[in-house]
């Protein structure tokens, strides 16, 4: 068989989205977030909303998401995006709001933003990156930072007496009554991203309703910052993060999840 | 319809923000200024207008709300007072930088630190200056009486898009808490989603409405040759603005020997010190900015060729004189007076101060 | 003409809505009004006061140190502005609770009992229009039909079935006024 026969349209299987742009990724190679970036892209062309959709990136290796995904976006400052969103919704109750937030931004300098974003039922999609780590300032340790787990402002691994325990920010809002959808998935297998799609679509669906906030968690991986290579990073996932950020559906049409 | 009603500067400025067709407020409570958030909630605007108010968790996410709605192309306004406003400076920045319009009312008290909830002009430095981290400037609008906390809705708009650039209006509780009669404006028709499509769709990131590219709200070039070029722009604004949009007020000036600048709620003040001085026999004009920044210069630097000297009357430890200093480049001597913490100097004070400061006998 | 007003009492006793409706009635007669309150910390549990100026031009400082009336409802303001009136100035005062009447010669001296005739009217919330009243015959800057005018402004529609009961009170202020010294 001839390549060009291999290019016939109808055997294409996978087509990447004109909702992702044509510049280069900058996150590192095995990263999580190129496919997290996908995935919200994706949910985004097959809702047919692009025209209706305004993303908001934070400081954070995300802070250039608008350099990627192909449709209207505002940079925030620091931890500031659900005040943004919440800027952009009140004022275009109909849009389809999202922010795209790291750790650091979304559970250390940008708690009250995310709490009272949040706890105000907000009609927006927050995603949430969790790596345990500040991977765009250099590996320093993150609110998600697991217990014992090194990082370049926990060398020694992070004791938990003297720098706090990680914290479940994700269940933390679940408890909120302004909170309609939460979910904990993951990137690192196919088995696992075609669940992450899922929740991500369940979300920005659920705008429509004007029910609530919708929250996924996306628990990914550093491998710069955890100063491992791909492979060993996302076993190290599995092996470890997984255990205490467990994954699943936490809170579905505003119920939590009977466990 | 146009009314006239006695109303309170914060009061008066909620409503002329109603009436200005204003798309959004976001806040949070501080005296002396908490009227503002208080006026509009009771007003229901959502019901008179659709503008929408949102009490904040903080300072911090009001601002952050504006810079949100301001990147829709939306009218959108915030107001505190000057811890708060130390809180936003982040957000101001990020606003400047973006290059979004927006306005900002800061009622002043006095600092630093949690200081007084008296009246203040202590925050001159960090308005006329840029306040955040940068190199920036604000567009700065000073009233002096409710009429003007009024009136400067609508003029602070019109600057903030004509420049796409935040806009300061900087007063203090003196104006925000005293009632005057003030003469409302007909009420403006908020743009239509379609309208501002159509006015903003080159630069707002309202959704890619019929399949536009993409717009982009941003403050960060990592190139620092971008960065130039970004700064640049800024400053071309600010040139213009100066050329453009100057405004002061003189009060007297025409037979002046002696001359008193001041601005805000201390322009009132010095005012009557004027007519005192004049029944004394001594010839007193007041140079009135109405922007401190752009700031008069050249008329300052013009009427040293008529006056024998310049007493700066500010509610702070002397932070305007700076710029009257500059301005006329000691042509003439120029001295300030004022008092702090919340005291409100007293117009025969500022006549003391004028008399024993620059024109001695 | 310009007439810079400071009235003062303890919080509580209508000092400030006294100024509003006063600068209402300026409004009613087309002249610019200010109205500047003592806020905050003064303000809690302790005195009030509130500096009004009526004036046929625009008005320079809202906030003075020297006034041509002034309305006097307490010791303490007894205390701290029968020395802040212009010579030949007016001074007004309710004698209720005044230990210390005023001593200057070179001013206007009137009393006007509005504890006692508000209380005897068996309402004590009009205590400021009685008061009111008073300044008016003290000092008939305004006309009674401006007065009632800014009521009606400065009041809520809800409440407006009160005015009548406050055009009295004012009625009663006006014929009640007491002159000490005139000068």
């Amino acid at each position: 068989m001839d390549i060009k026969d291999i290019i016939k349209p109808e055997n294409q299987v996978y087509k990447k989205t004109d909702l992702m742009t044509e510049n280069a990724l900058s996150y590192c190679p095995g990263c999580g977030h190129g496919t997290a970036h996908r995935l919200t892209m994706e949910v985004v062309e097959e809702l047919g909303i692009k025209e209706d959709t305004i993303g908001v990136a934070p400081v954070g290796c995300s802070v250039l998401a608008y350099d990627f995904m192909n449709v209207d976006m505002q940079q925030a400052a620091h931890g500031r995006a659900p005040a943004l969103a919440t800027g952009i919704s009140r004022t275009w109750p109909d849009k389809y709001v999202f922010t795209y937030q790291g750790d650091g931004d979304l559970a250390a300098i940008g708690t009250a933003e995310t709490i009272h974003a949040c706890n105000r039922g907000e009609n927006i999609v927050i995603i949430f990156i969790n790596n345990g780590i500040y991977g765009m300032t250099g590996g320093q340790m993150a609110p998600t930072t697991l217990p014992g787990m090194r990082s370049s402002t926990s060398p020694y691994g992070r004791d938990v007496r003297s720098m706090g325990s990680p914290i479940k920010i994700t269940e933390l809002i679940s408890n909120l009554p302004g909170v309609y959808f939460v979910s904990r998935q993951a990137v690192h297998t196919p088995k696992h991203v075609r669940k992450a799609k899922k929740a991500i679509k369940q979300a920005f669906e659920n705008v429509k309703l004007k029910k609530g906030l919708s929250f996924v968690e996306i628990v990914s991986n550093c491998n710069s910052g955890w100063k491992m290579t791909p492979n060993d990073a996302n076993k190290w996932l599995e092996e470890n993060m997984l255990d205490f950020y467990q994954l699943g559906d936490i809170k579905i049409d505003g119920q939590l999840v009977q466990k | 319809m146009a009314e006239l009603k006695l109303m309170k500067g914060n009061e008066a400025i909620a409503e002329a923000a109603i009436r200005a067709g204003v798309d959004a407020y976001f806040g949070y409570p501080i005296t002396p200024q908490s009227e503002v958030i208080e006026y509009l909630m009771s007003e229901q605007p959502e019901h008179r207008t659709g503008m929408v108010v949102l009490q904040a968790e903080s300072e911090v996410a009001a601002i952050n709300m504006v810079y949100g709605a301001a990147g829709t192309g939306k009218k959108v306004m915030t107001s505190s007072s000057s811890p708060g406003i130390s809180l936003k400076q982040e957000g101001i920045s990020y606003l400047a930088g973006a290059e979004l319009p927006a306005v900002i009312l800061n009622v002043v008290r006095g600092g630093p630190g949690l200081g007084t909830i008296q009246p203040s002009q202590a925050d001159y430095f960090q308005s006329v200056k840029g306040g955040g981290h940068g190199d920036y400037r604000l567009y700065v609008l000073a009233p002096a009486s409710v009429q003007e906390m009024a009136d400067f809705v609508d003029d602070a708009f019109e600057m903030a898009f004509k420049y796409k650039t935040p806009v300061l209006i900087l007063s203090d509780g003196l104006i925000g808490q005293m009632m005057e009669k003030v003469l409302l404006k007909d009420q403006k028709a908020r743009l239509t989603d379609k309208e501002l499509q159509e006015r903003h769709g080159d630069w707002a990131t309202f959704g890619r409405v019929g399949g536009r590219e993409r717009n982009i709200i941003t403050s960060l070039d990592l190139q620092s040759e971008k960065m130039e070029n970004r700064v640049h722009r800024l400053m071309a604004k600010y040139k213009r603005m100066e050329e453009e949009d100057l405004r002061f007020e003189k009060i007297k000036c025409d037979d002046a020997d002696y001359l008193i600048v001041a601005y805000g709620s201390s322009a009132r003040i010095a005012q009557k010190t004027v007519d005192l001085a004049r029944a004394k026999g001594h010839k007193v004009g007041l140079l009135r900015p109405i922007t401190l920044f752009p700031y008069p210069k050249k008329e300052l630097m013009e009427m040293t060729k008529q006056v024998k000297g310049i007493l700066s009357v500010e509610l702070n430890m002397g932070q305007m004189v700076e710029d009257i200093r500059l301005a006329v480049e000691h042509k003439v001597p120029v001295e300030h007076f004022g008092r702090t913490g919340g005291i409100i100097h007293t117009p025969e004070e500022i006549l003391k101060a004028l008399e024993e400061k620059i024109i001695k006998g | 003409m310009t007439e810079e007003i400071i009235i003062a009492g303890f919080g509580g006793q209508g000092v400030l809505s006294m100024g509003k409706i006063l600068a209402y009635s300026g409004i009613m007669q087309d002249q610019e009004v200010s109205w500047m309150p003592s806020y905050g910390p003064e303000m809690r549990g302790g005195t009030a006061n509130v500096t009004v100026i009526l004036s046929d031009e625009r008005i320079s400082s809202p906030y003075l140190t020297i006034f041509d009336t002034a309305v006097i409802l307490n010791q303490q303001s007894m205390d701290k502005f029968e020395k802040s009136l212009k010579p030949g100035g007016t001074l007004i005062y309710d004698p209720n609770g005044i230990s210390h009447h005023p001593t200057r010669k070179d001013i206007n001296i009137y009393r006007i009992e509005g504890s006692r005739l508000a209380a005897e009217m068996g309402n004590t919330k009009i205590f400021n229009m009685v008061i009111l009243g008073g300044f008016l015959a003290a000092r008939p800057i305004v006309k009674i039909e401006n007065v009632i005018e800014g009521l009606k402004k400065s009041l809520p529609e809800r409440y407006h079935k009160l005015i009548p009961l406050n055009q009295e009170a004012i009625t009663k202020g006006m014929d009640s006024l007491e002159t000490v010294q005139t000068i």
